[in-house]
């Protein structure tokens, strides 16, 4: 039989509850984990996308990559992969959480290298409770008919889907491999104590600057790039402004949400301009 | 007033002299001079405009429209363009934006200076504020993008939206 082809699937579709905040843009080892995911994923796949909710698509932190939207709201990371699954019927998706911060290449190299393809799945087993671990694992075409039937009864777990399908499960080679971070005070832990601060000037203009109540102003942040550093801006003024809506300029030019911010830059949030 | 590095972009504080800013664009070897000229109107989206208030950021928008100024230059083999735009606040009436070109012959003349205008409002780091008759005000082409955070959180609807003119 002829091994079906594998692309990638980063789950990033979630509302981090239990974080606060989009766990997309935190960082670790300084970038984004979306970004840090999709790093790891690309060279082992044919073709790497992020999962969204249909409303995510346009948000800066996701538009930079292929998307697959759910064809269903509200399913969880379920949703996600049926809706890779049907995006291509002769794929097989290997599947990951957007944060897994201490996922390393060898891991992946391992499942895919153990990969069973006459089986529904291949996946690890968890090092914690010995159950499967859904969201770093590698779903096959046939499994597309049997999640379809699982979700038509109302079952959304993958994790108990996983332990009763055709699937093979795995020993982690590196325990820690998929210890996953879901609560604020578990990243903190994560962060390399302290994070080098870089002092940054934000400059306001228009309706941000009358919202922020300055023109100017100088911080101290650990925030890696603009688009951290604007969702910290949103949490110390009531900008209503949404990143989609802006344009960023770091020292006088036009810049990218997602490049490194570095000590001493001067970053301004555009809004939609309106000259002439 | 500010200037970008060549000089032909540039920000003014006080009112536009179209006079003086046809001299940056004279030559002899051009025989087709356009100009545009934006003045604020007394309406607009329905309401009643008192004044208006511009704001730019002066360091990109200098070297945006200086960019936009080039292309033009490129693009239809014009051989001087210029711009100018205010900033500060403006009654109704007066001159915002000014624009000239001068080419060889005036159809590329036309070209030029349209694309130049279209560019600028679309690119150009400058922000309107309408002050209307009955007392309220508002960031052109910003209110409509600001939605409470829970509205936001509940339907991004506004994410992708290119904020183009008509």
């Amino acid at each position: 039989m002829t091994v079906p082809a594998l692309n990638g699937l980063v789950l990033a579709g979630g509302h981090s509850r239990r974080m606060q905040r989009d766990k997309a843009v935190l960082t670790y080892d300084g970038r984004p984990q979306l970004a840090r995911a999709m790093a790891l994923l690309q060279p082992l796949v044919e073709h790497a996308f992020v999962s969204v909710r249909s409303d995510q698509r346009q948000d800066p932190a996701r538009a930079a990559y292929e998307t697959i939207a759910d064809l269903t709201a509200g399913l969880g990371p379920i949703g996600g992969i049926q809706s890779a699954l049907h995006a291509s019927a002769d794929r097989a998706w290997l599947v990951l959480a957007c944060d897994l911060p201490f996922l390393d290449d060898a891991t992946l190299h391992y499942l895919i290298a153990q990969r069973t393809p006459a089986r529904l799945a291949t996946a690890f087993r968890s090092s914690f409770d010995g159950k499967p671990e859904p969201l770093c694992a590698i779903y096959e075409p046939a499994a597309r008919a049997v999640l379809d039937d699982w979700i038509a009864r109302q079952k959304h777990c993958p994790r108990t889907w996983l332990s009763h399908a055709d699937v093979t499960l795995l020993d982690l080679p590196n325990p820690r491999a998929l210890d996953n971070i879901n609560t604020a005070d578990e990243y903190v832990a994560t962060q390399p104590a302290p994070r080098t601060p870089r002092r940054l000037t934000v400059r306001y203009f228009a309706m941000l600057r009358e919202q922020a109540g300055r023109s100017t102003e100088q911080l101290q942040t650990s925030a890696g790039t603009p688009l951290e550093l604007y969702e910290e801006l949103r949490r110390r003024h009531p900008l209503t402004l949404a990143p989609a809506s802006l344009r960023v300029a770091v020292n006088d030019d036009f810049g990218d949400w997602r490049a490194p911010l570095v000590d001493g830059d001067t970053v301004v949030f555009l809004p939609p301009v309106a000259g002439g | 007033m500010q200037r970008s590095a060549s000089g032909f972009f540039q920000l003014w504080d006080s009112t536009l002299l179209p006079e003086q800013l046809r001299q940056t664009v004279e030559d002899p070897a051009c025989g087709g001079y356009v100009s545009f000229e934006g003045w604020v109107r007394n309406r607009n989206d329905g309401r009643t405009v008192q004044r208006l208030e511009y704001e730019a950021f002066a360091p990109l928008a200098l070297s945006e429209g200086e960019r936009i100024l080039a292309s033009a230059r490129e693009r239809y083999g014009v051989v001087n363009a210029s711009c100018a735009h205010r900033v500060g606040d403006l009654a109704i009436g007066e001159l915002a934006v000014w624009v000239g070109v001068s080419a060889e012959h005036r159809g590329e003349a036309f070209d030029a200076c349209r694309f130049i205008i279209d560019e600028v409002k679309h690119r150009v780091p400058v922000w309107k504020k309408e002050h209307y008759t009955d007392g309220n005000s508002g960031w052109v082409n910003c209110e409509h993008c600001a939605a409470a955070p829970s509205e936001e959180a509940a339907a991004p609807a506004h994410a992708g939206h290119d904020h183009r003119h008509p």
